[in-house]
């Protein structure tokens, strides 16, 4: 490992450890001004994850080790994965660990100790929000497998690097599979990242919540880093679109004037990709909760069919 | 009103609203109920007294309501029995208020099922009574935590879910307990109470004169029907009446606060089902119409300005034109709003068949008002017993079968867009004349009931004068009482995820009904 390639790969980190924030509140004032209120400031989740760091961290008296342990787990399995994706430049130092399965496998993890710690402290709405996310988990990931298992057909890796290196060096056809694939990919990011119509981010129901649930009785740091993971999650998820269908851009590590470049094209599709997610969230309203398997397995359905078309017919 | 085949002597009572009032004895008041039960009559409220001081016992009083009005009966209850036949058993809806009756005067409903208490939650003893004389409201008293059994569940897989009363939003206090099977409800059973404020003791520290102040503080978002029906049932005890500009500026207040109220509902019924654009869209419509309340009235939510007598306001004809000009804004944006509602195929699969009431349930429970007109129960007293000005206005009663939320929805939107017709029709021809007249000074004894359709439904309030003009106790019951069970119902066979939305299209008080 060189140390230009560890500074590149610091600054991926860091690049998504501010821009994760900063897209949420993106997303946020979109939505607010599509629906004609007034937004709050672009860095109102920094600002927020600030206050979070800064008050008294309550806990509750049953809380078992593994509900102290899991905000920093959830996190560090957020940072890596937001890492492992290619999202400034493909040849980075942590990038022979980007493997697309290693990806699921990530997001699975913080899934498992997210819900295990929401039922941890006993609380009804706890257990309620990890069996839905669990219900949500356990569909969407196949879903997801088979999106990432289409763009490994076509660049025979499931190497995240190779996948986005291979995408990007091809010239600009529209691949019928990837068509698809792209559908089922954003049908499964809503419901992963607890958007709209699948999750209400902005719920104050307790009773409907999914994610929001498991983080009801965090406070504090802890709720700061979940918080943090949650914007990283979508973050994460933003950048495994952009890099599979819009794999322009994005910069080898050794040179340096395109990473200079990497970044603004980076922001620049993350912003149009925000809006596009706000709107959706605008228009959209929230589906009864036994219409999510519905969803997801049409999204899987979409997943199925972008892999038999590159298998089938190469297309 | 009067009841068919029943040997009691009742007398008129003098006001706006047709009714009587009769004493009768243990027999009568089960043979009674059962009588206007068996004409299609129900039970609109039902409270107790404390007479001992004024050479009697305790008393216990029903209003029934039938095609003629309304007819109150009374119960004389001997201070050494303390008990009286159970209406619940004919009126489900009695449950409740016959447990609060316990809870305030220690009176037993004789042969009830349901005998836990329901407005006491230790803060005081199960031995102490607030509506007692004797009961003295300024000791203290340490809260004690109490245990309440509540209906348990059992089966394979079936767990509870205790919401409640204190909720992740900023919300009023109620406790709900669903026993469920995975997503699917199979019981809800409410807790409440934990609004109490012990209005009905209150009361008795005021005069007749000054007691709308209280009434229209039980339930803020009602406060105009509160303090319209209290003045009724002053102005009836002191067989008064209120000039008739008074009565239309009071009928325009109340079609203001149902206008507000419904907008404020179809916008967080919009967002309760993720449909935020709805919240932001009714919301500023709400913020206009308020700000016009205030500029026209004084007071946002019109707060006191219905009094004993008149009104306490007046509208010039610049507001009156600022009135017709914005009624008829809201309008074209709440018809624009209704069509992106009923073409929002996400939103309707989650309004249509949620939280289903049948016609046929909510005939057996007793449900009235907004949902009860959702469900088939074509109840308004605004056409079936209109007072001034609904006599000249033709309301058009909203009505549905549906029963479910899209139903309550659709109510919603048409009596929204019949009130802004009729605030600018009041608007109008408004009038000419004073606001409020003289009272005369009650004579002890006497007795009033007013009775008036709010937003959620009808508000009744009953008044007996004491002593030196002051209230010697009064009453005031608001639509929730009757409602409240049937939410119970409502969600049965639901998922839990759906109680948020299908408790807000009831939208029922908890501060009206914890007292």
């Amino acid at each position: 490992m060189n140390l230009e390639g560890f500074l590149a790969q610091l600054a991926a980190l860091a690049t998504a450890l501010v821009l994760a924030p900063l897209l949420t509140g993106w997303v946020n004032q979109w939505r607010a001004w599509l629906q004609n209120r007034s937004a709050p400031p672009l860095t109102q989740p920094l600002r927020v994850l600030h206050k979070l760091f800064r008050k008294e961290t309550v806990m509750a008296h049953e809380a078992s080790p593994l509900y102290r342990a899991a905000p920093y787990i959830v996190f560090a399995c957020m940072l890596l994965a937001a890492a492992i994706i290619p999202t400034l430049a493909t040849t980075l130092p942590l990038a022979r660990a980007a493997d697309a399965i290693a990806l699921v496998g990530l997001f699975a993890l913080a899934r498992l100790f997210i819900s295990l710690a929401a039922m941890d402290v006993g609380t009804p709405f706890g257990g309620l929000g990890a069996r839905r996310e669990m219900l949500v988990g356990f569909l969407a990931e196949p879903a997801f497998l088979m999106v990432l298992f289409t763009a490994s057909l076509i660049s025979d890796s499931t190497s995240l690097a190779t996948i986005v290196s291979s995408l990007g060096q091809r010239e600009l056809a529209i691949l019928p599979s990837l068509a698809f694939a792209g559908v089922a990919f954003t049908m499964v990011s809503l419901a992963e990242n607890a958007r709209v119509p699948v999750d209400n981010p902005a719920t104050h129901l307790e009773l409907t919540m999914i994610h929001e649930a498991l983080l009801l009785e965090y406070s504090g740091r802890h709720l700061a880093l979940m918080e943090w993971a949650a914007s990283l999650k979508l973050f994460a998820y933003s950048c495994a679109g952009l890099a599979l269908f819009f794999p322009w851009g994005v910069a080898q590590a050794n040179d340096r004037m395109a990473l200079a470049f990497a970044l603004p094209v980076l922001v620049a599709k993350l912003a149009v990709g925000g809006i596009g997610l706000a709107l959706v969230e605008t228009i959209l309203a929230k589906m009864r909760i036994f219409r999510v398997p519905e969803f997801l397995a049409t999204a899987f359905l979409l997943g199925v069919l972008a892999l038999l078309v590159q298998l089938l017919l190469g297309a | 009103m009067a009841i068919s085949g029943l040997a009691i002597s009742d007398r008129r009572l003098a006001g706006e609203m047709p009714a009587t009032l009769a004493r009768v004895t243990a027999e009568q008041w089960l043979d009674a109920a059962r009588r206007v039960h068996e004409t299609g009559g129900r039970l609109v409220a039902l409270w107790g007294a404390d007479r001992r001081d004024d050479g009697g016992a305790f008393s216990i009083h029903a209003a029934y309501a039938g095609s003629d009005g309304l007819a109150i009966l009374e119960l004389p209850v001997a201070e050494e029995e303390e008990t009286y036949p159970d209406l619940s058993a004919i009126f489900p809806c009695a449950a409740r208020m016959q447990r609060a009756v316990h809870d305030l005067l220690g009176l037993v409903a004789q042969g009830a099922a349901d005998l836990r208490p329901w407005l006491r939650h230790g803060a005081w003893r199960a031995n102490e009574f607030p509506l007692r004389r004797e009961f003295d409201p300024e000791a203290y008293r340490a809260n004690a935590f109490e245990a309440y059994p509540f209906v348990r569940v059992a089966g394979d897989g079936v767990h509870e879910i205790p919401v409640g009363p204190i909720h992740a939003g900023v919300i009023e206090p109620g406790h709900f307990r669903f026993s469920v099977v995975g997503e699917k409800v199979l019981r809800l059973e409410e807790r409440f109470g934990f609004a109490h404020k012990g209005i009905d003791r209150r009361f008795a520290d005021f005069t007749v004169a000054e007691g709308y102040r209280l009434a229209g503080r039980c339930c803020g978002d009602s406060t105009v029907a509160y303090a319209w029906a209290y003045a009724q049932a002053a102005e009836a005890l002191l067989e008064v009446a209120a000039p008739p500009r008074a009565k239309w500026l009071r009928g325009l207040m109340l079609e203001a606060e149902r206008i507000a109220n419904h907008l404020g509902d179809l916008g967080a019924l919009g967002n309760d089902g993720g449909f935020g654009f709805a919240l932001a869209q009714f919301s500023r419509l709400r913020e206009d119409w308020l700000r016009l309340c205030d500029e026209a009235f004084g007071h946002r939510l019109m707060m006191d300005r219905v009094v004993p007598g008149g009104v306490a306001a007046d509208v010039g004809d610049a507001i009156r034109a600022s009135i017709a000009a914005r009624s008829e804004a809201i309008e074209r944006e709440a018809r624009t709003l209704r069509d992106i509602f009923d073409e929002h195929s996400g939103l309707q699969d989650r309004f249509i068949t949620a939280g289903r009431v049948t016609p046929e349930t909510a005939r057996l429970l007793g449900l009235i008002g907004l949902a009860g007109r959702a469900s088939g129960q074509a109840l308004d007293l605004r056409v079936d017993f209109p007072a001034e000005p609904y006599t000249r206005l033709a309301v058009k009663k909203a009505g549905h079968a549906g029963g479910d939320v899209a139903a309550r929805v659709r109510v919603r939107f048409e009596e929204l867009l019949e009130s802004l017709r009729l605030v600018r029709e009041i608007a109008a021809s408004l009038p000419e004349g004073a606001t409020r007249v003289e009272l005369p000074h009650p004579a002890a004894g006497a007795f009033g009931v007013g009775w008036v359709e709010g937003w959620r439904g009808e508000v009744l309030v009953a008044i007996e004068a004491g002593e030196g003009g002051r209230i010697r106790r009064a009453h005031a019951h608001d639509p929730s009482w009757q409602n409240w069970p049937v939410v119970e119902h409502a969600i049965m066979g639901n998922i839990v995820p759906d109680f948020p939305l299908i408790n807000k299209s009831f939208n029922l008080a908890y501060s009206g009904t914890d007292g």
